[in-house]
């Protein structure tokens, strides 16, 4: 594929990727809008597969302490947004077995 | 060594795939906690296959930045208190940003093509991303004043810099001869311009618009990561698609929350809410103090009572003891409810955790637009900790809060405020609920407050 062919590629996978992003989101009751600002928060964590690469293939030692601060970084944004989402989300997960326990009232 | 880089592009659609079912899991509360693990799961296969990508070296040097980056961004959610959340979604967000600008840098310094200004566009939202989220950081933990910083000129100092961020990096774009001196010179120049921005645009942005400045950024970093995604020789699509949903989703999500609070965006960045005080009001009365026996009473002979919990909730971690509250007022019949406004706290949804973490059922706590129709029966109000989302300020024309849709505590037959001191919110707002007739201030930490409200009334 020439440059221009992948361009016009890519401007159809955001448009859907969008369109699912939009969709996704819009059903959420405002109660789950923080888990979900830090659950999508975990998911842009897909940038560390980038950081990999950009380190993995850099030449230069400039690249290669650039691409390992990426990396870092990356890594960071991956391991504490899962575990921040995780923990918020715990709570809920939590409370709603106890109401079963505590059958109806 | 056999080739297994052919797995690559299958786990990455697999990874999209279920990312999109993790996010779908994530916005219903009882399949919510399933969907993180359902991306987790997919984020760490994703992560694993990248080690196959052909070419790849300084398997080392990756390996040990996963491990410090991920040790530390595990010991950091690990230790921090639930109120600590908002401030940790900005700071890892802020890391991603970086990220995003990193790769941007090493995509620049490399062999230049049609796609790098793609890598100049990732580049500036990932490094505005960085330093407005460690700006919001910052502000959220109480390192830097949370109030708007504001300066003569500012808005035309922070559009000349976003220009010359601008310029510089059409520069990137435009002499890719690859001339080491030019680069050399503008790459730093381009990046030190995008950051400055960054710190510029969040500084005269209040500590109460932070949710959705952060939400904002989240948007952003998933953006800058979809355009590195795309820059590289070889896009990644994996990176296009998940950066593209978070992007269109934490813009809608923005866009939600800036409604909650009936403010504009243009606002948000523009306005440098609470900065300014309005003039020529007086607020007639005084604050009225109150013992906790007296509200153990008033709490005991009442019918209804319903609790508006505020950030200073969270700040003194009485969400237990509330609960307490609420167990011991329901043995002796009483109704109660809570009046959960969207933005309360310092993130939309950050009261509902809160109570969920301590045990209050769902369906105690009722939105803003549902409870306000039950303030007028309503014999006792307990605002505890909360401040702007109280504020009847709200309803006068010419208030910094005019417009904002609040809980209106006032109609109840008497409001008990909950505070630690006579200080003003988080919009540094005054608030004239204190001053009303049926307002009593009962001030004190709200955890020991409530404690005491709980002995209090066990004894009636």
């Amino acid at each position: 594929m020439n440059d221009i062919t992948m361009l016009w590629t890519a401007a159809y996978i955001a448009m859907l990727a969008a369109f699912t992003g939009y969709v996704v989101i819009s059903r959420v009751p405002t109660i789950l809008h923080t888990p979900l600002m830090s659950g999508s928060n975990f998911i842009h964590g897909i940038v560390l597969v980038g950081a990999m690469i950009a380190l993995g293939l850099a030449t230069t030692p400039l690249e290669q302490a650039i691409g390992f601060v990426a990396v870092i970084l990356g890594a960071a944004n991956v391991t504490g947004g899962y575990v921040v989402t995780e923990r918020i989300l715990q709570m809920f997960d939590r409370s709603g077995r106890k109401q079963k326990e505590g059958g109806p009232r | 060594m056999t080739d297994f880089s052919w797995v690559i592009d299958p786990v990455y659609i697999a990874t999209i795939f279920f990312f999109i079912i993790g996010l779908q899991r994530m916005s219903h509360p009882l399949t919510a906690r399933s969907g993180i693990v359902w991306a987790g799961v997919a984020m760490l296969i994703a992560t694993l296959v990248t080690f196959l990508t052909p070419g790849l070296t300084n398997f080392a040097l990756i390996a040990i930045g996963i491990v410090i980056g991920g040790g530390f961004g595990y010991i950091a959610a690990k230790r921090v208190a639930m109120t600590g959340m908002p401030q940790m979604v900005a700071l890892f967000n802020g890391m991603g940003g970086g990220a995003a600008a990193c790769i941007s840098a090493i995509v620049l310094l490399g062999t230049v093509n049609a796609t790098s200004s793609l890598a100049v566009t990732g580049g500036i939202i990932g490094a505005v991303s960085f330093a407005g989220s460690i700006i919001a950081f910052l502000k959220l933990q109480g390192w830097m004043r949370p109030r708007p910083i504001t300066f003569p000129g500012q808005q035309g100092i922070n559009t000349l810099v976003l220009a010359l961020a601008l310029i510089t990096g059409s520069f990137l774009v435009l002499h890719p001869a690859g001339i080491p001196a030019t680069i050399g010179l503008n790459l730093p120049l381009f990046f030190l311009l995008a950051l400055l921005f960054g710190v510029l645009m969040t500084l005269p942005i209040g500590g109460a618009d932070m949710p959705v400045v952060i939400s904002m950024f989240n948007a952003f970093t998933g953006l800058a990561v979809a355009l590195d995604g795309f820059s590289f020789a070889t896009p990644n699509f994996a990176m296009v698609i998940a950066g593209i949903i978070v992007g269109a989703a934490g813009s809608l999500l923005t866009l939600n929350m800036a409604k909650a609070m009936n403010r504009s965006l243009t606002n948000v960045f523009f306005g440098a809410f609470g900065a300014t005080e309005e003039e020529g009001v007086q607020i007639q009365g005084s604050m009225k103090p109150v013992e906790v026996d007296d509200v153990a009473i008033m709490l005991a002979y009442a019918d209804k009572v319903i609790i508006a919990p505020g950030y200073g909730m969270a700040v003194a971690q009485a969400q237990q003891k509330v609960k307490e509250l609420t167990d011991v007022l329901e043995r002796r019949g009483i109704q109660v409810k809570f009046a959960i406004h969207p933005v309360a706290g310092r993130m939309p949804g950050h009261m509902n955790v809160l109570l969920a973490e301590a045990g209050v059922a769902y369906d105690h706590l009722f939105d803003r637009d549902e409870i306000n129709l039950e303030f007028t029966g309503t014999d006792v109000v307990l605002v505890i900790g909360a401040n702007d989302t109280v504020n009847p300020a709200a309803h006068r024309q010419g208030s910094p809060l005019f417009g904002m849709p609040v809980l209106e505590v006032e109609q109840a037959k008497n409001v008990i405020v909950l505070k630690r001191g006579q200080g003003r919110g988080f919009a540094g707002i005054e608030n004239d609920l204190f001053y009303r007739d049926n307002t009593r201030m009962l001030y004190g930490d709200a955890q020991e407050t409530v404690g005491k409200l709980v002995q209090a009334l066990k004894k009636l």
